[in-house]
């Protein structure tokens, strides 16, 4: 063996390691990243928020939504979401080329780098492609008036723990897929774009039939929208509330994360 | 030769400022099976890219069944089958959907294929495939049923771009054998290939190719009684010694080429020159007496060999 | 040479047609039985999903719309609007995705175009299967609003061969695009496209609540022309504004058909 390789070193600090891997290949598709994150929930805010922000206003005012501007109303589930997909698409198919198209996880573990390493490397590269574009996208919103600057900073963290804690159990079934045959096709149009719809993003979960709020409590959109919310306006959500949106993305994500080193160390010794 | 099917002349094709083929000229007959030999890069596929109607030309006459394949493609088409060198089938479709489909191609009856694929099934020896999604075949298999497809619309002229490549020896044995029984069905064939072993085992007349021009043409055995002589006896000295004693053969035989790996000396019989080189007590650390082939004749041809 | 091939035909047609379009639709629906009804399921769910969320969730806060003739519910209003969107999407996914797919991974039109079939065969036939796709979702949406009770009249039936000439152009449109493009990248250039032209066209808010030139350049894209004429055709109201959307789809149709053969023969028999 070289004399140079430090086992332990590597023991600290594999999950890093391929961390910066990642991140590395992301820088690649920076411009392209940096596009859609920032670019995909700008058009929702402009779109819908003063398309359907002219509408809410002339007939109905603020009253249906705390007395919030509606474009001011969206901003922080938009940012959520942005989160949301971010790492999403980073915990999704790195992992799937990781396992399957290029393997190139069985590579990095025939090196020291225990599969946990690899799953935890990911995860962090995921949230820190995260922070990236949604501090853009705050930056955006302090430019559009749309937040004041100031306590609304919490938003970006609120909105990573929303990412956070869907990613971390989307890794986990990324991890498990032998054949991803309408994977994306089903993740997209069955779980995704429902979630984006009925997570009280652009109108308050209250105002759907009872029977269609669950959507919306399993959601980590909607926790992190409402936390979000309420770091931006004073939205008046109660301090118990705050600490059950707080409790459920953390746990969500310790689970999720949990489940995908298993599921990475189980696969990689398979 | 009766009417030639496939007719070029001064045939060129440039890409930018490369010239991939360059003023090549050549017939196949019907009933012929005709190959192109030569390295990667030679110009082979180019020229079977021009025959299927698929590729213009920079310069010169191609007829293939008398018609102008760049004017009347569609037409020509539909007399040919093609065997592109990577196996295209529709990953999408099962194996007797590929061979049905096909055909529905070349605008061929749903009655006319439906039988045709019974027959092509038993070619191809995929009648326990004919479910199968074409993913799941073996690649010997693949080119097996690639081969098949070509033939749905029971061409003219079966086009083969390098038809054994990537092919395990096993599988190209038996593919060699389906091509065999086209060829004694009558099926005009022409095949690119660099493996030599293929040249000889499968064309009636061959043509030597190198750098986009052709070297040489003939069948493989006047070939090598042409261009080499009975046998060649391959002697490996180790890698230090063969340029040592290199000078000292060289007067032992009529002609010789020394490799990186070992040195080919041409003579009537192997085994009498060997014993000459060992009555000089020099010692070969291995030594192999065999019979000549297009390999050689291509070394002759071109200074270079096939494989490299 | 089979006497079962008919030459004469061959030999009438020109290098760019062989009069055989049908058998891209044979190989597509070859392709189509052994697949899953997974992608047609989750495609038309999606308008739906947008249609109960946007109709039912916003519809509290938003009540009726003014559409400068008549004040109708607000869900009613979207419902035309979400029918040509979906046209279209479904349309530009089969023309777009699938058809790079065929030209640069499996190199199908590649195999296709050795045979006698020509470059006009593919791109009728591959529009056709779209088209036929779009058809379905036209039909399953609308069956949807109709049981939901939100069609105005039975004349909404004439929205589904308008919604048809809005897949069809797009489709088109969407395939002559396509063959230019070699890379992933430069796909995600029409989803980056698509979305903006989506959220603006005016299938969730009357147009007119932006200003004059930015309305003047949303009427100049397909979309808006799509959802005008398909609205038209669902409450009944033809005027002679539904001429200039028809001629504007005729163009793109056209347009793409040309270009998309011209461009086939360019990549694959040169």
């Amino acid at each position: 063996m070289n004399a140079s390789i430090d086992v332990p070193q590597i023991a600290r600090f594999g999950a890093l390691y391929v961390a910066a891997a990642r991140i590395r290949s992301m820088a690649k598709w920076k411009t392209i990243i940096a596009a859609v994150d920032v670019g995909n929930p700008l058009f929702y805010l402009i779109a819908v928020g003063i398309g359907i922000g002219v509408l809410v206003e002339s007939n109905s005012g603020t009253s249906g939504t705390n007395g919030i501007k509606y474009i001011a109303f969206i901003a922080p589930a938009l940012l959520a979401n942005a989160a949301i997909t971010g790492v999403m698409d980073e915990c999704v198919f790195p992992v799937i080329e990781g396992f399957k198209w290029r393997k190139l996880f069985y590579a990095q573990n025939a090196t020291p780098i225990t599969g946990r390493q690899i799953a935890i490397g990911v995860y962090l590269a995921a949230l820190s492609r995260t922070i990236f574009s949604v501090t853009i996208y705050y930056l955006f919103l302090l430019a559009f008036n749309v937040v004041d600057f100031g306590i609304s900073v919490v938003t970006i963290p609120a909105a990573i723990m929303a990412g956070g804690s869907f990613g971390a159990v989307m890794m986990y079934f990324a991890a498990k897929i032998e054949k991803e045959d309408y994977f994306f096709n089903v993740m997209q149009r069955l779980v995704i774009m429902p979630m984006f719809l009925f997570s009280g993003t652009f109108f308050p979960l209250s105002s759907m039939p009872i029977y269609l709020q669950p959507i919306g409590w399993i959601s980590p959109l909607w926790h992190g929208t409402e936390l979000g919310r309420e770091a931006a306006f004073d939205y008046g959500i109660s301090t118990l509330m705050i600490a059950v949106h707080l409790v459920f993305l953390l746990a969500v994500a310790a689970i999720g994360l949990r489940l995908s080193i298993r599921q990475f160390e189980r696969r990689l010794a398979k | 030769m009766p009417h030639p099917l496939i007719s070029v002349q001064g045939l060129t094709k440039k890409f930018d400022d490369f010239i991939a083929v360059n003023g090549v000229n050549f017939q196949v007959g019907k009933g012929e099976s005709f190959g192109l030999l030569g390295p990667n890069g030679a110009g082979k596929s180019t020229i079977m890219r021009i025959l299927a109607a698929t590729s213009t030309r920079t310069a010169g006459t191609v007829e293939i069944l008398d018609k102008d394949p760049e004017r009347f493609g569609p037409l020509v088409r539909a007399h040919l089958g093609v065997v592109p060198q990577q196996d295209n089938l529709d990953g999408e479709l099962t194996v007797s959907e590929n061979l049905f489909i096909y055909g529905r191609y070349f605008g061929l009856s749903k009655r006319f294929i439906n039988n045709k694929i019974e027959e092509l099934l038993v070619f191809a020896q995929l009648e326990e495939k004919r479910n199968v999604k074409v993913e799941a075949l073996s690649g010997g298999m693949k080119r097996r049923l690639t081969i098949a497809r070509g033939l749905v619309s029971e061409p003219d002229i079966l086009l083969l771009d390098e038809p054994t490549t990537g092919l395990d020896p096993q599988a190209r044995h038996i593919l060699w054998d389906r091509l065999f029984r086209l060829k004694e069905q009558g099926v005009t064939l022409v095949l690119t290939t660099h493996f030599m072993d293929e040249a000889e085992q499968l064309c009636d007349r061959i043509v030597v190719m190198d750098k986009g021009a052709i070297m040489a043409e003939g069948s493989p055995a006047g070939l090598i009684r042409e261009y080499s002589s009975k046998e060649v006896l391959e002697v490996r000295f180790g890698s230090d010694r063969n340029v040592e004693v290199a000078p000292v053969l060289q007067k032992m035989c009529e002609r010789m080429e020394t490799l990186p790996d070992r040195i080919l000396m041409y003579a009537d019989d192997g085994e009498k020159l060997l014993e000459q080189i060992t009555a000089q007590k020099l010692h070969p650390t291995t030594s192999l007496v065999r019979r000549s082939s297009l390999e050689d004749v291509f070394l002759r041809l071109t200074g270079r060999t096939l494989i490299e | 040479m089979s006497s079962a091939i008919d030459i004469a035909r061959d030999q009438s047609s020109s290098a760019m047609y062989a009069g055989r379009p049908q058998v891209l639709l044979e190989r597509s629906w070859l392709a189509f039985r052994s697949t899953t009804w997974v992608p047609i399921f989750t495609g038309f769910m999606e308008p739906v999903l947008f249609l109960l969320a946007f109709g039912y969730g916003m519809g509290s806060l938003i009540g009726d719309v003014s559409t400068g003739t008549a004040d109708i519910d607000y869900t009613m209003f979207i419902a035309p609007g979400l029918l040509a969107t979906s046209a279209m999407n479904g349309a530009i996914y089969d023309s777009t995705w699938n058809v790079f797919w065929k030209l640069n991974e499996s190199k199908l039109y590649k195999t296709m175009l050795s045979t006698p079939l020509g470059p006009m065969d593919i791109a009728l036939g591959e529009i056709a299967w779209a088209l036929l796709r779009g058809l379905v979702y036209s039909i399953g949406f609308l069956t949807v609003v109709s049981i939901l009770g939100l069609t105005p009249s039975v004349w909404a039936i004439l929205a589904i061969p308008a919604a048809s000439l809005v897949a069809f152009g797009f489709a088109s449109f969407g395939m002559a695009i396509t063959s230019f493009f070699k890379t992933y990248q430069q796909m995600g250039f029409i989803n980056f496209v698509m979305l903006p032209m989506t959220l603006f066209s005016g299938s969730l808010y009357p147009i007119s609540v932006y200003p004059d030139w930015l309305e003047k350049v949303i009427m100049s894209l397909p979309l808006w022309h799509g959802i005008e004429l398909v609205r038209a055709f669902w409450f009944g109201s033809i005027n002679s504004g539904v001429f200039l959307h028809i001629s504007y789809f005729l163009i793109m149709i056209i347009l793409g058909l040309f270009v998309t053969s011209r461009r086939l023969r360019a990549l694959f028999l040169r």
